[in-house]
C-alpha cells in the first residue's frame, strides 16, 4: 500500500527526521488556515501517491495564505494522473544547498533489505543510477544484525560528510531504516533530503510502500478504503479475492494462476488480439467466485469476449462450469466465450457446459486463436 | 535420482490438521510420499489419515526420524513455523502459503543460509521428483519419470508445461516451484547447479515471468559457465503493463526493469531458446533431445 506522502512524513518525524513544519487541508478555507501559521513562501502539494507529482503540476507554490487559498481550491479539484485530489499538503520551502537521495528497498537478488545513498537526490534514483552508477551507494542489510549506527555513519562519510554533519546525518539515515522496518516498507526513500543554506537537513518528500501481505500488523492501514490509484474493477476483484489488472484491450480474461493468465494474455497478442484485463481467480474456486470474477470483467464496457482458460488441479472444471452457468443465468451474458477447460472434474465439467451448447477446448493456444478472430469478425 | 526430494524424503507436515494441510496430506500419501508426523499447536495427540500429529516440531523428531517440512500455516505465523523446522534440524523446508510478509521471509532466507538449509517457497505449489517423491500441491497425474528437469517461479503454467512434456514422453527428473513471491529461498542459478550434477537430467525447462532480473542473472550464468545441458525458456507476462503485480507478489515491472523483453532478450543472446508459446517448449525440447 502507497501511503501519501504527508502519512511518511508523520512516520519518519516519530523516528527523529527533521521534515518541513506544514499541515493537511481538505478544502481551501483549511488551506488558507493552515498558511496563516506558517511562514510564506510555501508549498502546495496535492496528496496522491503517485511519483512524479511536480512534473503532472501536483506541487505549486505561494507567497503569501491568500495565495495558498486559491492554490488548494485549484489542486482539490484536479486529477493528477487520473488520481483525483482529495488532499493538500501545506508546507513551508525549504531553500536547498543540497540535495541528496536516501531509501531502502528490497534486495531480491541477495534475500535482504538494501539501503541506499546518493548526493545526486531530486531526480528518480533509477534514473541516478543508469546515468552515473558512480554516484549511488548501495549497502546490503545482514539481515541477522540489521543495519547499525555504524553503517549509518560509514553511509555518511562515503557520501563525503564529517564532523557534526556527519552525527546528524547517521542519525537520519538510521530513523529511516528502523521506520522501515517497523512499517513493514517494501519502499521507502527521503528524495530530496535537503540540507539547507544554514547547514541542516529536512526531508522534502518522502515514500513509503507498505508490504500488503504485512497489514495484518498495521491494522491503521488495513481498513482504508482502496481508491484513486485503483480503478472500480480493481476493488471489486480486491474485495472478492481475486487478482485483476485492467488493461486496454478487448477480450475479457479469467484464468487460473498468475503465471498462466499471464501466457494466456500473451497468447492472445501473439494471435493478434489485445487483452481487456488480467483475472486470475486463483486456485480451489468455487463457483460462486468464478460467478464474480465474470461479474468484473464484463463490468468493462471495452470487453467485446470472454476467454475463460483453466488448467485444474485444485481448481474443479465442474465448479468453474457451474459457475459460468449461474453467470449466464443471472447476469444474462451475450458476448461471445470460449472456454478452455482441462484437469480435475473435466468430463463432468464439459457435460454441465454441453448442455447450454457451450463448446470447450482442449488447447489454451487453440482457444486463444479462436477468441481473437472472433473478436476480428464482429 | 533427480534434485532435493527424492525415495530418501521422510516429511513432517506442519499446520496439518488445516483443511489445506490435511486434503494435501491424503493426496501425498496417496502418491506415495513417506509422512512420518504431523504438527499443529494444540492439537498434538490426534492423527490425521493415519500420521500422528503433534504441538511442536521438537516433539515430532523426537519420536520420528524426517529430513524434510512441508507447510501450510497461514500467513502470518508461517516464518515461525520455518524457523522451529530449522531449528530443529530439517534441511529441507517446503513453504506453500502465500502472502507471507517480506521482512518475514527475509528473516527465515537469513536463518536457512545460516544453517545450510534449503528452503523452496514461499508461494510456491512445491516439488515433485514423479514416481519418487511429492512435497506440494500439484495435480499428480501430469507429471511422469522422466529426463527434463523444470524450474518455474509459477504454479498452473509449470502444470501446463509439465502435461505438454509428458504427452511427449519426455517427463520430468524433478519440477521446482520456486514461488511467486519476490523473496523466495531458491534462484534459478541454484537449481540450474542441482541439474547439472543429476544424471536422470538430459535438460532443462525453465519458466520465469516478469519482475526483479533473476532470469537476466541466470542467462548470464548459462553463457559464461557453458551451462552443459540444454535449456529452454519461457517468460510469462510479455503483455504486463508496468507498476501493476500481476497475480504474484514477486510478478511486477518497476519502472524499466523486470519485463519480459529483457528477460528474452538476456536468455536469446545466452544461446538459450526460447520459446513463444507454453507448448513450445515441449516440442523444442523434444526435438534438441533426438539430435
Amino acid at each position: 500500500m502507497k501511503l501519501l506522502e504527508y502519512e511518511a512524513k508523520e512516520i519518519l518525524a516519530k523516528y527523529g527526521v527533521p521534515t518541513p513544519k506544514g499541515g493537511l487541508a481538505t478544502n481551501a478555507t483549511e488551506a488558507r488556515k493552515i498558511a496563516q501559521t506558517l511562514k510564506p513562501p510555501v508549498v502546495v502539494k496535492a496528496q496522491v501517491p503517485v511519483a512524479g507529482r511536480g512534473k503532472a503540476g501536483g506541487i505549486l507554490f505561494a507567497e503569501s495564505a491568500e495565495e495558498v487559498e486559491k492554490v488548494a481550491e485549484k489542486l482539490l479539484h484536479t486529477q493528477i494522473k487520473g488520481i483525483p485530489v482529495r488532499s493538500v499538503w501545506i508546507e513551508e520551502k525549504v531553500n536547498a544547498e543540497m540535495e541528496l537521495y536516501f531509501g531502502m528497498t528490497v534486495d531480491r537478488l541477495n534475500k535482504t533489505y538494501v539501503v541506499i545513498g546518493s548526493t545526486e537526490g531530486g531526480m528518480e534514483i533509477e534514473e541516478v543510477a543508469q546515468k552515473t552508477p558512480e554516484k549511488v551507494l548501495r549497502f546490503p542489510v545482514n539481515p541477522l544484525y540489521g543495519f547499525r549506527p555504524y553503517h549509518a555513519r560509514q553511509m555518511a562519510k562515503r557520501m563525503g560528510y564529517s564532523g557534526s554533519k556527519l552525527s546528524t546525518l547517521a542519525n537520519i539515515f538510521y530513523g529511516l531504516y528502523r521506520a522501515g522496518i517497523d512499517y513493514d516498507a517494501e519502499l521507502i526513500e527521503m528524495n530530496p533530503l535537503v540540507e539547507t543554506s544554514e547547514g541542516n537537513f529536512v526531508a522534502v518528500d518522502a515514500r513509503i510502500i507498505v508490504d500488503d501481505n504485512a497489514l495484518f500488523r498495521h491494522p491503521e492501514y488495513r481498513e482504508r478504503p482502496l481508491e484513486g490509484e485503483f480503478s472500480p474493477q480493481e476493488i471489486e476483484a480486491a474485495k472478492n479475492d481475486l487478482a485483476y489488472v485492467k488493461l486496454d484491450g478487448d477480450i475479457g480474461v479469467i484464468g487460473n494462476g498468475a503465471g498462466l493468465v499471464m501466457a494466456t494474455l500473451d497468447a492472445i497478442q501473439l494471435y493478434g488480439g489485445k487483452p481487456a484485463n488480467f483475472l486470475d481467480v486463483g486456485g480451489g474456486a468455487p463457483s460462486d467466485k468464478i460467478m464474480a470474477a465474470l461479474r468484473i470483467v464484463l463490468s468493462d464496457p471495452n470487453v467485446k469476449a470472454l476467454f475463460i482458460n483453466i488448467l485444474g488441479g485444485i481448481t474443479r472444471c465442474d465448479e468453474v462450469a457451474r459457475g459460468v452457468l449461474q453467470a449466464k443465468e443471472k447476469l444474462g451474458i451475450n458476448k461471445p466465450m470460449v472456454i478452455r477447460l482441462v484437469g480435475t472434474n473435466e468430463e463432468e465439467g464439459r457435460r454441465i457446459l454441453a448442455e447450454v451448447g457451450i463448446q470447450v477446448l482442449d488447447s489454451m493456444e487453440e482457444a486463444a486463436r479462436q477468441v481473437v478472430e472472433i473478436v476480428r469478425r464482429l | 535420482m533427480g534434485i532435493i526430494v527424492g525415495k530418501e524424503t521422510k516429511a513432517i507436515v506442519q499446520g496439518i490438521t488445516g483443511t489445506q494441510g490435511s486434503f494435501h496430506t491424503k493426496l501425498m500419501l496417496e502418491y506415495g510420499t513417506k509422512i512420518v508426523a504431523g504438527t499443529t499447536p494444540g492439537k498434538g495427540g490426534t492423527t490425521i489419515h493415519g500420521v500422528p500429529v503433534y504441538d511442536t516440531v521438537e516433539e515430532a523428531l523426537e519420536k520420528h526420524e524426517a529430513n524434510a517440512s512441508i507447510i501450510f500455516v497461514p500467513a502470518p505465523f508461517a516464518a515461525d513455523a520455518a524457523m522451529e523446522a530449522l531449528e530443529n534440524g530439517i534441511k529441507t523446508v517446503v513453504m506453500i502459503t502465500e502472502h507471507i510478509p517480506i521482512k518475514d521471509a527475509i528473516n527465515v532466507m537469513a536463518y536457512a543460509r545460516q544453517v545450510g538449509a534449503t528452503i523452496i517457497g514461499p508461494n510456491t505449489p512445491g516439488i515433485i521428483t514423479p514416481g519418487e517423491c511429492k512435497l506440494g500441491i500439484m495435480p499428480a497425474h501430469i507429471f511422469k519419470p522422466g529426463k527434463v528437469g523444470m524450474v518455474s517461479r509459477s504454479g498452473t503454467l509449470t502444470y501446463e508445461i509439465a502435461a505438454g512434456l509428458t504427452k511427449k514422453q519426455l517427463g520430468q527428473s524433478t519440477c521446482v516451484g520456486l514461488g511467486g513471491d519476490p523473496v523466495v529461498g531458491l534462484s534459478f542459478i541454484d537449481v540450474l547447479k542441482l541439474f547439472e550434477k543429476d544424471s536422470q537430467t538430459e535438460a532443462v525447462a525453465l519458466i520465469g515471468e516478469i519482475g526483479g532480473n533473476l532470469e537476466e542473472l541466470t542467462a548470464e550464468y548459462i553463457a559464461k559457465e557453458k551451462y552443459p545441458k540444454p535449456v529452454v525458456a519461457f517468460i510469462a507476462g510479455r503483455t504486463a503493463p508496468p507498476g501493476k503485480r500481476m497475480g504474484h507478489a514477486g510478478a511486477i515491472i518497476m519502472g524499466r526493469a523486470g519485463t519480459a523483453e529483457t528477460k528474452i532478450e538476456a536468455f536469446k543472446r545466452a544461446g538459450v531458446e526460447v520459446a513463444d508459446k507454453p507448448s513450445d517448449v515441449a516440442a523444442i525440447l523434444e526435438r534438441m533431445l533426438k539430435r
